[in-house]
């Protein structure tokens, strides 16, 4: 079977002519540098060394981080663009939803330009009369097709647009992003049409971020990173490597805040001793909540329970024993700073006391980026007395399931003593990130289910 | 490239519908709408007569009367000059086309210089009833060559347009070049004098290098001299020069094709 769509080892370098100093004809002609100038002076690869080929029938998702190469590969299948080296092939006709209405004129009227935009589109005057019916009652602009497109809002613009170039009734469709924009409604009859085009055993490449529509919608799909391509195949394995990658890079980046953090706060500690002079004594264990219930004998909590909640990253104490080294650990024991909702997770202090001590608190607290506190507790709290520490330790406070809701989280960690003298305070030093496939609302995710009992039924969910 | 140009034929649907457009477009929302096509070239006309018959009268004893005159070469060059301008700036106009539609990026040209003639079209019945106030007979059978002499024209004319249209997307600057370079153009082609007049003589070299000369001494020996059409030699030269022009200017087009998407 000839397939629909066939990259063989393309690759698409943009040529930069910025880097041209004078841009003008009169320089060029009088330095007789026409043909230099018209020569790159600078190169930049959009797409390296792909291939792939899509069979006719097949609903091909294209997935990828901005700039890597998605919307130029769309472009080449379209023609609007050559490659630079291997060769693009594609049977049948084509048509791209790439920029909608491109070619309105806004002067005349949208039923003048649905004809001159499928005539560009490749459809003759007699088809376009044949449908025009059926384009404009999906537009669902009957009333105004005769107004000038200048008229039209920018989402009957659009619907306009779309419904021209779907009523193209192309072997291949192309669809980059567009129903990014436009409104529930729309972007259902849209993804009803695309549905109706499978059916009849029609070819669609999709160029999304939508990664949601590609698990739901494709039959394959590939990942483009850089210009090349990283994975293809089933587009479930393929979004979970990319999600694996992202989360890859959320991961680097949460280490390198993590550890500038601690950069900022351990360089003049080093020399002073105290990173922050103005709160040489913060009486309250890292659990203010329940601190708060014991402020009886904590008198000048006040101040230092605002300062509490203001996000100021630092850390503090005697470092009679030190937090020598914190790390948030996944399932498997594996450092991490990316957690899905519900995962375990634990966070490790190295503790180094450096002389042995007798009164001791261990505490942790999670907040999330408004500076909400979530969730605190300490040792003390908790009920346990404590009798020794000595030399160097490890405590570890295990999460057996993080309901949280996804958003980046921010922790507190620290070991002072009952009364509240801090020997290390970490302020807000350690940044993690929870993820969750549902986008639901608040701060915490209780453990839960739905019940129904009557007449109630939901759509399955592909 | 000739396969390229072989597809031009297939387009023609498409280019008929956008001169359509453009010819409805540019007069929609104005009050005299596609009377505009009259009166612009009426008020040219009248300035131009006020000047060189009252201010500073040209008393060539065949050039009476003088506005009919005039009228053969001015309205051919409106139509030269507005396509030649209206083209270099097309693909730029039409960049959204070129850039995220499959689209034939030379039909813009095209279209510009096709939506002039068709004005140009339409200026041609004030000619004749200027020809008719006048009593001013052209010879008949001169007129059988009217259409050839615009049909060279408009290959001229396309060949130009589709090269400076291409490397306009190069050089901006061709746009600014352009509008001095025509009105140099203008007065070195004998449009508002003659070609034989003896101050003219001494260069008629020079103006024999000017491709416009013989189009417009075309035109004006077909409508308004008396007397068949003998300087169809040099239309027919120009001819020929013509399609070499146009492939030239379609060459370069499609060799700068490519870069449209990326420059525009």
């Amino acid at each position: 079977m000839t397939p629909a769509i066939e990259l063989k080892d393309v690759s698409k370098i943009y040529r930069r002519y910025s880097g041209r100093k004078f841009a003008t004809l009169k320089s060029a002609l009088l330095q007789r540098s026409i043909l230099r100038d018209l020569s790159p002076t600078e190169t930049f690869p959009a797409l390296q060394h792909v291939s792939f080929t899509v069979a006719p029938g097949r609903t091909f998702g294209v997935v990828g981080p901005n700039g890597s190469g998605k919307s130029t590969a769309l472009k080449l299948v379209a023609g609007i663009t050559k490659p630079t080296s291997g060769s693009v092939t594609v049977n049948g006709r084509v048509s791209a939803l790439i920029e909608l209405g491109a070619g309105f004129h806004p002067e005349i009227s949208g039923r003048e330009n649905v004809f001159i935009n499928g005539i560009m589109l490749g459809l003759t005057r007699r088809e376009i009369a044949r449908r025009f019916d059926e384009i404009v009652g999906f537009a669902e602009l009957e009333e105004f097709i005769d107004a000038p497109v200048k008229t039209y809002s920018s989402g009957m613009y659009m619907r306009l647009g779309f419904a021209v170039a779907i009523n193209v009734d192309p072997d291949v469709l192309l669809v980059d992003e567009v129903l990014a924009v436009g409104d529930e409604g729309f972007t259902h009859k849209c993804l009803d049409k695309f549905a109706e085009f499978r059916r009849h055993g029609k070819t669609i490449l999709l160029v999304t971020h939508s990664l949601g529509l590609v698990e739901r919608f494709c039959d394959e799909a590939l990942w483009l990173d850089s210009g090349r391509v990283r994975a293809h195949g089933d587009p479930r394995r393929v979004i979970d490597a990319y999600l694996a990658a992202v989360e890859k890079g959320e991961e680097a980046l949460l280490a390198s805040t993590t550890a500038k953090a601690l950069a900022a706060v351990s360089a003049p500690a080093e020399g002073g001793g105290e990173s922050r002079a103005e709160s040489p004594k913060v009486p309250q264990p890292a659990a203010p909540a329940a601190a708060e219930s014991h402020a009886v004998d904590e008198r000048p909590s006040r101040p230092e329970l605002q300062d509490m909640f203001r996000a100021v990253e630092g850390r503090w104490g005697s470092r009679e024993i030190e937090i020598t080294e914190v790390t948030l650990l996944d399932r498997a024991g594996q450092p991490s700073f990316v957690f899905h909702s519900g995962d375990a997770m634990s966070v490790r202090l190295k503790v180094s006391a450096h002389a042995p001590a007798h009164d001791f608190v261990f505490g942790v607290s999670l907040f999330n980026v408004d500076g909400v506190c979530c969730y605190g507790t300490n040792t003390f709290i908790e009920e346990m007395d404590p009798q020794r520490l000595a030399g160097d330790v490890e405590v570890t406070m295990a999460i057996e399931s993080l309901d949280l809701v996804e958003g980046t989280y921010k922790l507190d960690v620290a070991v002072h003593t009952c009364e509240g003298y801090p020997y290390d305070y970490h302020r807000l030093l350690y940044t993690f990130r929870v993820k969750s496939r549902t986008p639901d609302v608040g701060i915490y995710r209780p453990h839960h289910r739905w019940v129904f009992s009557g007449d109630v039924a939901f759509k399955d969910k592909r | 490239m000739f396969r390229n140009l072989s597809r031009l034929v297939r387009y023609r649907g498409l280019i008929h519908s956008l001169v359509a457009r453009e010819l409805k477009a540019r007069y929609r929302g104005s009050v005299l709408g596609f009377l505009w096509s009259f009166i612009n070239p009426l008020l040219l006309l009248s300035i131009y007569s006020f000047i060189f018959t009252t201010i500073m009268p040209n008393r060539e004893p065949g050039l009476q009367p003088y506005a009919l005159f005039m009228l053969c070469g001015i309205l051919p060059w409106t139509w030269f000059a507005a396509s030649l301008t209206e083209a270099s700036g097309s693909l730029i106009a039409g960049g959204n086309l070129i850039k995220k539609v499959l689209f034939p990026a030379e039909v813009l040209p095209l279209v510009s210089v096709l939506a002039n003639m068709v004005h140009f079209f339409l200026a041609l019945p004030i000619v004749a009833l200027m020809l008719i106030v006048y009593q001013h007979w052209p010879d008949a059978a001169g007129l059988l060559w009217l259409p050839l002499v615009v049909l060279v024209q408009l290959v001229f004319t396309s060949g130009i347009a589709l090269g400076l249209a291409a490397l306009t997307v190069h050089f901006r600057d061709i746009r600014d070049i352009l509008a001095n370079m025509l009105m140099l153009w203008f007065f070195s082609t004998p449009i508002i004098y003659a070609w034989y007049q003896k101050e003219v003589l001494p260069y008629r070299w020079l103006f024999n290098l000017n491709p416009f000369t013989h189009l417009a001494v075309s035109y004006q020996e077909i409508l308004f001299f008396y007397g068949p059409y003998d300087h169809w030699r040099w239309l027919l030269a120009l001819g020929v020069a013509s399609i070499g022009i146009f492939l030239a200017g379609y060459w370069l087009f499609d060799r700068l094709r490519d870069s449209f998407a990326e420059v525009v």
